[in-house]
């Protein structure tokens, strides 16, 4: 192996911890405001710097690479799909944390009612899952499984879509919890966001094993083959 | 236009065959940069181009070598005329122990020009091209070899550029030099290629993706592959280009 190749290595497994963290957060996350739990809350928030710290030093590394080792083809393009999955996984932590600090915040828990009709918990659970499923994808290099995150994000906008709607009628009838509504609804779009950041990262992933751009193209995302190399 | 073109060509050291039915072409106004490791014949292809190989003993071809449409392995073929027109510098600067004035006119000296207006001319041209007139213009009648490493290397590209080839063969031209001067050798490189078509050994990965259009890697006297520079350093289509330059080989 070669001292590049051992260095890549390193930098794979770090990007890793950083998801297996932020992944953990949004997971903390869900669960606090299921639970309406402020330890859980607290918690996150302190997490949150360790989440800061690893992005950081993903950066760093990653131009230390590109600097001293001028790396190509494939090794080339996992060091700039590292450096924007991390960004992402650092936005995707920050919205754990603004749930985190909604949940302290709010003198009441969630109305059972507003969080059925909205399926807040729902979509936490799929935007959690697709954090969860996209990691999966990267260590794996299985661009098939990046794929499915794709269509995974259509059901998160609808969730979103609709979402508004709910939202106005839920205020209609409960003019007393306008401002739980609106938080909700904030959230909600939080979440949609989440879904934006799995499909960024999936677009990495077949880029850096297939070496195709598939950004502002659904057809060219839904199409192509696990390995890219070999074609 | 191609002005260099290769058709199914082998080349043989005696019963070695170090080259392997190579097709390719090069158009006017390009570099070429040719990589591999040690031993894979892109010194020997490179060296077909202005029959340098024919020094060798042992050598002999099949296929078709082509410049500027004109086969130059054919019998009536003028070497001396061929060596004119395809101008080579090699990986260590060779100037001759003379003045850096009479170093750019040898190859006119040898075509018996004398007529000085025009080797004045010649000398002027040449070092500025070679982008070393500056540099030397108030030193013509010095040696050459009280200049530094990356100037000798730029006074034999100016050597060259006096004959007028219109193609320029570099055998790891800036492999003995300095960053500082080997970063002048590609940026004259990167300008000659506005009235030279180029072709280059290099056993820098880099510099080849700094300095071609088009990268030929070979590997054990086959072409491997051949395409865009872009192309071949960011998504090689072979398994075996890729694993050379990320440096996973062997």
């Amino acid at each position: 192996m070669t001292h590049l190749e051992s260095e890549l290595q390193l930098l794979k497994a770090e990007l890793l911890s950083m998801w297996q963290l932020v992944h953990s957060q949004l997971k903390l996350a869900q669960e606090s405001l299921a639970n309406a739990d402020k330890d859980l809350a607290h918690e996150i928030i302190l997490k949150e710097k360790r989440v800061n710290a690893l992005e950081t030093k993903l950066d760093i590394e990653c131009e230390n690479i590109l600097a001293l080792y001028s790396p190509v083809a494939i090794d080339l393009r996992l060091v700039l799909s590292i450096l924007k999955i991390n960004n992402n996984l650092e936005r995707i932590a920050d919205i754990a944390k603004s749930v985190a600090k909604l949940v302290i915040r709010s003198e009441k828990p969630i109305d059972p009612a507003l969080v059925d009709v909205t399926e807040i918990l729902l979509m936490f659970e799929e935007a959690t899952c697709m954090t969860e499923d996209v990691m999966k994808g990267f260590e794996s290099e299985n661009t098939q499984l990046a794929r499915v995150i794709f269509k995974r994000d259509e059901l998160l906008d609808s969730y979103n879509k609709k979402s508004t709607a709910v939202i106005a009628d839920y205020i209609t009838r409960n003019p007393g919890n306008i401002e739980q509504a609106l938080e909700v609804h904030t959230t909600i779009r939080k979440l949609e966001r989440v879904g934006d950041h799995c499909t960024n990262i999936a677009e990495e992933i077949i880029f850096y094993i297939e070496a195709k751009f598939v950004k502002h193209s659904k057809a060219k995302k839904l199409a192509g083959n696990s390995k890219g190399q070999e074609d | 236009m191609n002005r260099i073109y290769t058709e199914d060509v082998s080349v043989f050291y005696g019963d070695n065959q170090v080259l392997k039915n190579v097709s390719v072409s090069m158009e006017n106004n390009t570099v070429t940069a040719f990589i591999g490791p040690s031993g894979c014949g892109k010194s020997t292809f490179l060296r077909l181009f202005n029959r340098m190989n024919d020094f060798i003993g042992s050598f002999h071809k099949t296929g078709l070598v082509s410049i500027d449409n004109t086969d130059i392995y054919k019998k009536d073929i003028n070497v001396e005329d061929l060596r004119k027109k395809v101008g080579m510098v090699f990986q260590k600067p060779n100037p001759f122990p003379k003045t850096i004035y009479e170093n750019v006119i040898y190859g006119l000296r040898l075509q018996n020009i004398s007529d000085k207006k025009i080797l004045d001319e010649a000398v002027e041209t040449s070092l500025k091209r070679a982008a070393i007139w500056d540099e030397v213009k108030d030193k013509l009648t010095k040696s050459a070899l009280e200049l530094s490493g990356g100037q000798q290397q730029r006074l034999c590209i100016a050597r060259t550029l006096a004959v007028k080839p219109t193609v320029i063969l570099m055998d790891e031209p800036a492999s003995a030099l300095d960053p500082i001067s080997t970063s002048k050798i590609e940026e004259l490189i990167f300008e000659l290629k506005k009235q030279y078509t180029i072709a280059i050994v290099t056993h820098n990965m880099q510099q080849a993706a700094r300095v071609s259009d088009r990268t030929i890697f070979f590997y054990m006297g086959d072409m491997v592959e051949e395409g865009d520079t872009k192309m071949i350093f960011t998504n090689p289509k072979k398994e075996l280009t890729q694993q050379y330059i990320t440096g996973r080989f062997g």
